[in-house]
């Protein structure tokens, strides 16, 4: 059986984080009630006529900087036509031959391999109304009508499911930390579309593609592009051919199901929109908008390995959002050391939130109140037993690591005398663990450690409790 | 004298003066409409209620001595194709039939804001698609000096209701023609504005970058009066020019000494009918007399302006008018019971011939392997089209020509071929594609019907065309005479 | 020779959304195909180093700030709708 290359491109939605919409002045507030976020502009209404967006222009450009792209300093709207319910004047207002940003790419990283994957263009266009079905009918919601969005088209350079969810990662981090979009995918303010092709190796030309949608969640879209992969490999095998067709993924089953086979390609009819005028990107603005975009992950990534002495483990890790990162160096303008802060952050923190599912900002946890724990297990005030206890109640309920040590009385006993009449105490108690000590039974030691922690608990200095019982052993 | 022949200065000092109040205006406006519209048919919905409530609140204003708009009391109708909050506007299309707008056309709020009083909306080609008002998907509109004649396109019933006395003054709109043409054919003065002078916002599009709103009027000075009101930069349409508005009344020299004038050959070819071509010389030797000098130029493009505007504004409508699709406003058929049916019946059912085809032509125009052959080319040929007038605008003022081939034909004589009737367009249409304004004045009458002068001025130029147009208005008699009905 | 044909104008309609009859289509066959041929009269021009022209005006970078203004009522959106539920616009069911 001849070998077969998987060949994948994704296309990214994102919503740009406007105030207004791109061609009209109503809100973009996500969860409004139905129709409540619409003027004649975005109802399509007969008459009415579109305005660009400043804002929108500029986060576009932004996310086209940050993805390395060359910005057309020509750039203009065209209109997509198709009739469907939730394209209001049955023509999309989107870019065609000149889009803001063309030829750009990241850097991902699988198994430590490091690959470039190319972006072939990044256009401006409006967001789409909702559907919702119901047995005798579609019901129509056209507030997200017009909400700002860029197109994020990648070369097929992608070569498995795993690069495909790396890619994913790492636009989004890159994307976020622009601040041009929340990329919350729950929300839809990022969606993707996978197109998958297989072809024997070493063969240069493309197979037919399949396009996968309803790409729920990053983890969706690997298991899709993995089933997708095994599937056409499969027809393939079998003498049988790939068809291009339109598939969703389906999580109950975990396969994909056929939407619909194309015939043909879609023929929208593009042309210049007559109602906008050119947009023309002089030096000063695209210098403007350069200066707007924040450290990216990558850089932030080889700063955290240069100024803090990192491991490139933890720098990547903790670059992934952007939340993350400005927790962690937050954590660390508050007097936190480096290493123990990003232990912390990728230990408990990212276990936490993982369990609860929930993001940094929904919970009580502050920089301040992690720096303030961090500070008190350095100094030797609490045990990192005491300090997971602290935690606990710093990421529910928030406020300050040394007032609830003391509140809740979880200071450590470093007190020499104290423990030392608490382990004389316990080796009365324990004369079996004293005698298999005596007969060179080491693990007596530990047993009696624990001992002495559970009478104190918890709280006596480990190093300490150590110490004074082979003291108080040898003098029997 | 009628009060209703008088014009807009005059009236103003009548009000003024409180020999008049507007609710005379408006109830004479209403008496002459309930007179003549039975025959006319230019009116597809009267506002009077509304009408006689808004002059009794002017007339208190008037009274009270309380601020006046530029058009204060003045009574306008408007074209069908131009939104009207509340107030039902149709296109004259059965899919708009019982379209109500929820907002109000940028010229519609300056309009208001003048002062004015809507009468009523206006009939017109379906979606402003012709050249005789008989795409109506209501009834066609009547020429007033002569019942058995069409009144020209789309803005037909605008120039109509202006040439009959119904209104004072109307709105109409121009793509290749459509202002201009229906002028020249009833006998009325009427402007397409520079492309960009006035607000499209609320103008339901029927080719984006060619549509513009402009006054009909039965003066010339009545003309700048309404452009006055209506033209500037809107925030809400993107394409609207950045300008300075200047004082177009101020224009009203009644000299045109030293102005030169160029003369199209093309204008005066061969299709161009010899009672129109006297009625141009007679109108050039008028102006000669006044002082102007004109020399014949060429616009060689010209020939192929047909072509191009048909491509063009065809691929344009085909995209604007599918939001008429059943799903938010307008007409839905009930023969079909799922989403493909529903758009396909509900557009077929709603939209007419003309309009049908068009969307057809444009349709296949922008598809896949035609755009560079038909849409792309007609883009490029456009180009050339605009360089023609910047060519001979380099040596003279204005450009001046017949309106149209011919003066008004019967209706129903031209409907069977859309080529034939397209041909009415074709001294109209370079100018929409140029984006320049031209205006149409009556120069006289061919076997009893009247023949439109057409002046084409530089970009943003209203102000000579309007100095020309006023200074042979005032040379001659023609603007006096008035259809019998 | 024709310059569209019938299955052309077939296919054309149904991008349009416009439900044509048999005879329709033959009618619209030969009413394109004679525009059509009028229109490539064009093709006689020879406008290789020709830019097309979208707008007459150059007009540029005509912007819009970013701010919210007032949207309509849930019944002003509603109100000129064919079919409605719940504030919402509906439509018969997708066939796809």
């Amino acid at each position: 059986m001849s070998k077969y290359e998987t060949i994948i491109g994704l296309e990214v939605h994102v919503e740009l984080k406007t105030n207004s919409k791109i061609f009209c002045g109503c809100s973009t507030n996500f969860g409004a009630p139905p129709n409540t976020n619409v003027c004649p502009i975005c109802l399509g209404h007969p008459g009415v006529l579109p305005v660009v967006n400043h804002q929108a222009v500029d986060f576009a450009m932004r996310a086209a900087l940050a993805l390395n792209c060359e910005i057309n300093r020509e750039t203009k709207f065209d209109r997509k036509n198709y009739f469907y319910p939730d394209n209001p004047k049955a023509y999309q207002v989107s870019q065609f031959d000149k889009p803001i940003g063309e030829h750009g790419w990241i850097e991902i990283e699988v198994d430590g391999n490091k690959k470039r994957i190319g972006i072939t263009r990044i256009h401006m266009e409006e967001d789409a109304g909702k559907l919702t079905h119901t047995a005798d009918g579609s019901l129509v919601d056209l507030n997200r009508q017009g909400t700002p969005l860029v197109e994020i088209v990648s070369e097929p350079d992608i070569r498995t499911p795993e690069e495909a969810y790396a890619y994913l990662e790492k636009l989004k981090a890159i994307i976020q930390y622009t601040g041009v979009s929340d990329c919350k995918m729950e929300e839809g303010s990022l969606r993707c579309d996978a197109n998958i092709s297989i072809r024997p190796e070493g063969q240069e030309k493309f197979g037919t593609k399949a396009e996968l949608k309803n790409l729920n969640s990053f983890a969706f879209v690997q298991k899709g592009l993995e089933h997708e992969e095994k599937r056409q490999r499969e027809v393939v095998s079998a003498g049988g051919e790939i068809l291009q067709e339109t598939r969703r993924y389906d999580e109950a089953s975990k396969t994909t199901i056929l939407m619909r086979v194309k015939e043909g390609s879609d023929d929208y009819r593009y042309f210049p929109e007559p109602d906008l005028v050119s947009i023309h990107i002089d030096q000063e603005w695209m210098d403007r908008v350069k200066s707007e975009i924040p450290e990216l992950p990558d850089a932030r990534q080889k700063r955290y390995v240069g100024e803090f002495g990192l491991p490139e483990y933890d720098a990547k890790v903790l670059t992934m959002t952007k939340e993350m990162a400005d927790f962690f160096e937050a954590t660390i303008h508050s007097g936190a050391d480096a290493k123990q802060a990003s232990n912390w952050i990728m230990g408990e923190v990212s276990a936490y939130l993982n369990n609860e599912g929930r993001e940094l900002h929904q919970t009580a946890l502050t920089a301040e109140g992690l720096a303030g724990m961090i500070k008190l297990i350095g100094d030797g005030t609490i045990s990192t037993k005491i300090a997971k206890t602290v935690f606990k109640e710093l990421v529910e309920n928030g406020g300050d690591a040394e007032k609830i040590v003391k509140d809740k009385g979880l200071v450590q006993i470093s007190d020499e005398g104290a423990i030392r009449e608490i382990v004389v105490n316990i080796l009365d108690s324990n004369e079996q663990s004293v005698s298999d000590y005596k007969d060179g039974k080491e693990k007596a030691v530990g047993f009696l450690v624990g001992q002495v922690m559970k009478e104190t608990k918890g709280k006596a200095n480990p190093p300490l409790v150590n110490k004074l019982l082979i003291e108080e052993l040898k003098k029997r | 004298m009628s009060i209703l022949d008088k014009k807009i200065s005059e009236l103003h000092q009548l009000l003024h003066k409180k020999e008049l109040n507007v609710s005379d205006l408006v109830d004479a406006t209403f008496d002459r409409i309930h007179q003549v519209d039975d025959q006319v048919k230019a009116f597809l919905t009267l506002n009077e209620e509304y009408s006689r409530i808004k002059a009794k609140q002017l007339d208190e204003r008037l009274v009270s001595g309380g601020d006046r708009g530029l058009l204060f009391g003045m009574p306008i109708g408007i074209k069908d194709n131009i939104v009207t909050k509340g107030i039902r506007t149709t296109c004259a299309s059965r899919i708009l039939e019982n379209f109500e707008p929820i907002y109000d056309a940028t010229v519609v709020e300056r309009l208001n804001q003048a002062d004015t009083i809507t009468i009523g909306k206006l009939n017109m080609d379906e979606f402003a698609m012709g050249s005789s008002n008989e795409n109506s998907g209501f009834h066609p509109t009547h020429n007033p000096w002569d019942l058995s004649c069409v009144p020209g396109g789309s803005s037909g019933a605008s120039a109509a209701a202006v040439s009959a006395g119904e209104v004072l003054f109307s709105l109409g709109s121009d793509t290749g023609g459509s202002i201009r043409q229906p002028a020249a054919f009833c006998g009325v003065v009427g402007l397409k504005p520079t492309y960009g002078l006035v607000s499209r916002y609320g103008l339901v599009a029927f080719a984006s970058s060619l549509d513009q709103i402009g006054p009909v009027t039965r003066s010339v000075e009545d003309n700048a009066y309404l452009l006055q009101a209506i033209a500037g930069n809107d925030p809400m349409d993107s394409t609207s020019a950045k300008v300075d508005i200047p004082d177009y009344l101020a224009s009203f020299t009644g000299d045109v000494k030293g102005l030169k004038i160029a003369v199209p050959k093309e204008y005066l070819g061969a299709g161009v009918e010899p009672g129109v071509k006297e009625r141009v010389m007679e109108a050039l030797k008028v102006l000669e007399g006044l002082g102007a000098t004109w020399e014949e130029v060429s616009l060689p493009y010209s020939r192929y302006a047909l072509a191009t505007y048909y491509l063009l504004s065809s691929s344009e409508a085909s995209a604007n008018l599918s939001r008429f699709d059943g799903v938010r406003y307008g007409l839905r058929s009930d023969n079909s019971d799922n989403l493909i049916d529903m758009y396909k019946q509900s557009r077929s059912e709603g939209f007419g011939e003309e309009v049908k085809r068009r969307i057809m032509l444009g349709t296949f125009a922008l598809s896949s392997g035609y755009y560079d052959a038909y849409y792309k080319k007609a883009q490029k040929v456009r180009t050339l089209i605009k360089e023609d007038f910047t060519n001979v605008f380099e040596k003279y003022d204005v450009i001046i020509g017949p309106t149209t081939p011919s003066a008004s034909f019967k209706c129903g004589s031209m409907t069977k071929d859309p080529l034939t009737m397209y041909m009415n367009d074709i001294l109209t249409i370079p100018v929409n594609l140029a984006g320049v304004p031209a205006i149409s004045v009556p120069c006289g009458f061919s076997d009893g019907l009247p023949i439109g002068l057409q002046i084409i001025g530089k970009h943003f130029d209203e102000s000579t065309i309007y100095q020309v147009a006023h200074a042979f208005e005032q040379a001659t008699e023609h603007h006096k005479e008035k259809p019998k009905l | 020779m024709s310059r569209i044909s019938k299955e052309e104008v077939k296919h054309v309609a149904n991008l349009a959304r416009l439900a044509v009859t048999e005879e329709e289509a033959e009618m619209l066959t030969e009413q394109l195909d004679k525009i059509i041929g009028f229109a490539e009269e064009l093709n006689e021009l020879d406008t290789d180093n020709v830019e097309p022209t979208t707008h007459v005006l150059e007009l540029k970078n005509v912007l819009r700030e970013d701010e919210v203004r007032n949207s309509v009522s849930v019944d002003e959106a509603m109100k000129n709708a064919p079919a409605q539920k719940d504030g919402q616009f509906k439509v018969p069911n997708i066939l796809e």
